[in-house]
């Protein structure tokens, strides 16, 4: 749906024909096409009316909205989504995933939350993965308590939070307390919506609409940008997976296909308050998850079934343009020692996993080198010249494996059995032995190697 | 501006395919509408969930998996059984035992036990061989001639040895899976060979599933993709159903082999990313995992 740099030519100055030059670029078309990209700013051209540029700001602005939840170290931007499938091109903002605290539970249980949504960290390959949100309920009917629960929050964690509260007085209560927070105040409904519009102009935050269907939205949406509030996330208030998943694809639709303004805001979800059970909820969550949520929030988290979750959201927000790589270095497989074999191969995060598994199945302690190779599957790296015997070589002298092992033997895989005299002449102080055509012939392959050694 | 809710109708549909004979006939596939996009049009048939069943007493297995069939492992036919009880569509028998880095075990046993389970099941079968090319040509030929008449589902078809199982599936009436690796022009390609010796309706494409954190997102994109081009864009070679056997790539990371909990989510998350991305047909092995599934393709979750 975004406007084209042929488009806004005709509209510039003289339609397009001035070029004066003055906004630095050699021509009028020139500056369209930038404008059309994103890479130079409107007020760049001295000549354009107000009127126009108003108009075009308009059809610039993304589809669907960047929001930026919460201040400082902690702030999260959700939103600014161009596609509706990852093939397109990919996902880019991906959702936060945050932690209820209702104001009735106990302390300690609260407590814990909290230190678990600050301590569950987990590192995969190379990239450390949390939550990164507190939701906090009104529950008790008691406002004082729900302050007291804010209050802890706010000097508990630097993480945004949202405020959900159904008592309009509560919420924007609570909301005064979190000033220079920007959290996200729900649920919004035509009830309370002028009343939060006076507090959120004085008090930034973010407004997270609910409404009974997709359509609803639109007009709490349409009061927000005449009170000039853009900082808006949608509940469609979706009952279960199947009108989620409608809800979901309708809004994304809508947003990009249609570039209906409206609804072009990211999403929020609840699995929280859907599902029956955990794993329902978690299930829920991952349904979100490629299903275009900006904001799931979970009953509660743990380290068993938070890990998969986060996992998926990396999965699926991974661009699919730039394959996943391994970090350069040498891993240890099955606790190896200085007479375990070492095994090379390139550092596709797939390749990787793959051949590590497959080790790992034959039971036999090893060292597997990993070499830099651009991302690359063993062939693919051989043929852009990535993975051969003058580039391997002095790996194999930096990566210090040969502190690790008292032995020179270096298994290649088979798919680049090619390679090896001219790795032999590169490294000749090794000897070089060729491994499987295939990962899965691994676990037959590496007992009878070593069993060889020992012969 | 008004709101119009941008529903969107296809052209294109997904092959019916039908699975096993008789009464126990499962029918997959014949929809044109995108995964679980039950607000554009009426599905067909809805997704199924098989469960997995090996020749191999279940070797290698997590506990916290093979528990719910602990007493039955030994026994392929008791253990599709207890499947069948527990909620599976479809059971899904894996013939690791014949693999030739493994037990070995001749194509006539391995024929010969499909036909026992098959005779005793009240839901069909689908076949996989162990995975070796060469030893799959022999030992799933003699499974399609055992089971003549069953219309069982059998595979995998590989590159290297689809067309001696695609003569034998088709000569004793029986269903393929086409499989390739992750790769969606590998994919077309062997479906364009395959249509020359079976209709349409007698394939399933296996495109391979990943684990999640284990290449899930490729997995994910390619049956995304396969099913766009197939329903969105009228490919008539991209329109057959999708197998995701993942229930044994799912158990068999760490992730899953550590942590009974964790395991069951990778299962289930894994399942439910490739069933929005367009899976007919889940393979997996936690019966829990199965019940929930089911729930997840109703739309009731």
């Amino acid at each position: 749906m975004a406007i084209k740099g042929t488009e806004i030519v005709k509209r510039l100055p003289e339609g397009g024909k001035k070029n004066c030059k003055e906004c630095g670029l050699p021509t009028c078309f020139a500056f369209a096409m930038k404008l059309a990209a994103g890479g130079i700013v409107i007020e760049k051209c001295p000549y354009i009316s107000p009127e126009v540029s108003r108009e075009l700001e308009d059809e610039l602005a993304p589809p669907i909205r960047p929001v930026t939840i919460g201040t400082g170290a902690g702030a999260l931007v959700v939103g600014d989504e161009t596609v509706l499938y990852r093939h397109e091109k990919t996902f880019v903002h991906q959702p936060g995933i945050g932690v209820l605290i209702a104001d009735d539970e106990p302390g300690e249980v609260v407590e814990g939350k909290i230190r678990k949504l600050r301590e569950l960290h987990f590192s995969w390959v190379g990239k450390t993965l949390k939550a990164d949100l507190l939701a906090l309920q009104y529950k008790s009917g008691d406002p004082a308590k729900y302050g007291a629960l804010v209050k802890k929050a706010l000097t508990a964690v630097d993480c945004p939070l949202m405020l959900i509260c159904e008592d309009t007085d509560a919420l924007l209560n609570a909301h005064a307390l979190c000033a220079g927070r920007k959290p996200v105040l729900y649920p919004v409904t035509a009830q309370n919506l002028e009343k939060v519009i006076s507090a959120v102009k004085q008090n930034p935050a973010v407004v997270a609409v609910k409404g009974a269907g997709v359509e609803s939205l639109a007009h709490l949406t349409n009061r927000l940008t005449e009170a000039s509030i853009e900082d808006v996330l949608l509940d469609p208030g979706s009952k279960d997976l199947q009108s989620a998943v409608r809800d979901q694809t309708l809004i994304r639709r809508a947003a990009l296909k249609q570039g209906f303004r409206a609804l072009g805001y990211p999403t929020v979800a609840f699995p929280c308050f859907m599902a029956a059970d955990k794993r329902r909820e978690m299930l829920l969550a991952a349904m979100f998850i490629p299903k275009y949520a900006a904001f799931i929030v979970l009953s509660d988290i743990d380290e068993h079934t938070l890990l998969p979750l986060l996992v998926q959201r990396m999965n699926i927000y991974t661009d699919p343009r730039i394959p996943m790589a391994m970090e350069e270095k040498v891993y240890p497989i099955n606790n190896p020692d200085a007479g375990s074999p070492v095994l090379i191969t390139t550092n596709w995060a797939l390749t990787y996993f793959i051949v590590a598994s497959e080790v790992e199945a034959s039971k036999v302690p090893a060292w597997l080198c990993v070499k830099e190779s651009g991302g690359l599957g063993v062939l693919t790296a051989w043929a852009a010249g990535k993975f051969s015997g003058d580039n391997i070589a002095p790996f194999i002298r930096k990566c210090g494996v040969e502190g690790m092992v008292n032995h020179r033997r270096l298994v290649i895989p088979g798919k680049v059995a090619r390679i090896r005299n001219e790795l032999s002449e590169a490294l000749p102080d090794w000897q070089i032995i060729v491994g499987p055509g295939d990962a899965n012939e691994i676990p037959a392959y590496l007992p009878a190697l070593v069993k060889s050694w020992k012969g | 501006m008004q709101y119009k809710a941008p529903l969107e109708t296809y052209t294109g549909r997904v092959k019916e395919v039908t699975i096993g004979s008789g009464r126990k006939a499962v029918r997959v596939g014949g929809q044109n509408i995108l995964p679980l996009h039950y607000f554009e049009g009426a599905a067909a048939n809805r997704c199924v969930v098989a469960l997995e069943v090996d020749d191999n007493g279940a070797a290698g297995w997590a506990g916290h998996v093979a528990g719910p069939y602990k007493d039955v492992v030994h026994d392929p036919l008791k253990w599709a059984k207890r499947c069948m009880e527990m909620g599976a569509d479809l059971v899904c028998l894996h013939l690791e035992g014949t693999d030739p880095q493994g037990a070995n075990k001749p194509a006539a046993e391995a024929a010969a036990l499909v036909k026992e389970v098959t005779g005793g099941l009240d839901v069909p079968l689908v076949v996989y061989g162990c995975g070796d090319d060469k030893k799959d040509i022999e030992v799933l030929t003699a499974v399609a001639e055992a089971c003549k008449g069953e219309n069982l589902l059998i595979g995998p078809a590989v590159k290297e040895n689809y067309e001696a199982i695609a003569r034998a599936v088709a000569e004793n009436g029986h269903c393929i899976i086409a499989q390739t690796p992750i790769d969606i022009n590998l994919e077309k390609e062997l479906n364009v060979k395959l249509l020359k010796q079976l209709p349409p309706e007698r394939i399933v494409i296996d495109p391979l599933s990943s684990a999640l954190g284990y290449g899930m997102e490729y997995s994910f994109t390619i049956m995304e993709r396969s099913r766009q081009v197939g329903v969105v864009y009228g490919d008539m070679a991209m329109q057959m159903p999708i197998i995701a056997d993942l229930g044994r790539e799912c158990w068999k990371t760490n992730q899953a082999r550590a942590d009974a909990e964790q395991g069951m989510l990778w299962e289930s998350i894994t399942a439910i990313s490739l069933l929005l991305a367009g899976a007919d047909i889940l393979v997996l092995r936690h019966p829990d995992n199965c019940r929930l599934l089911k729930e997840a393709i109703e739309g009731k979750l």
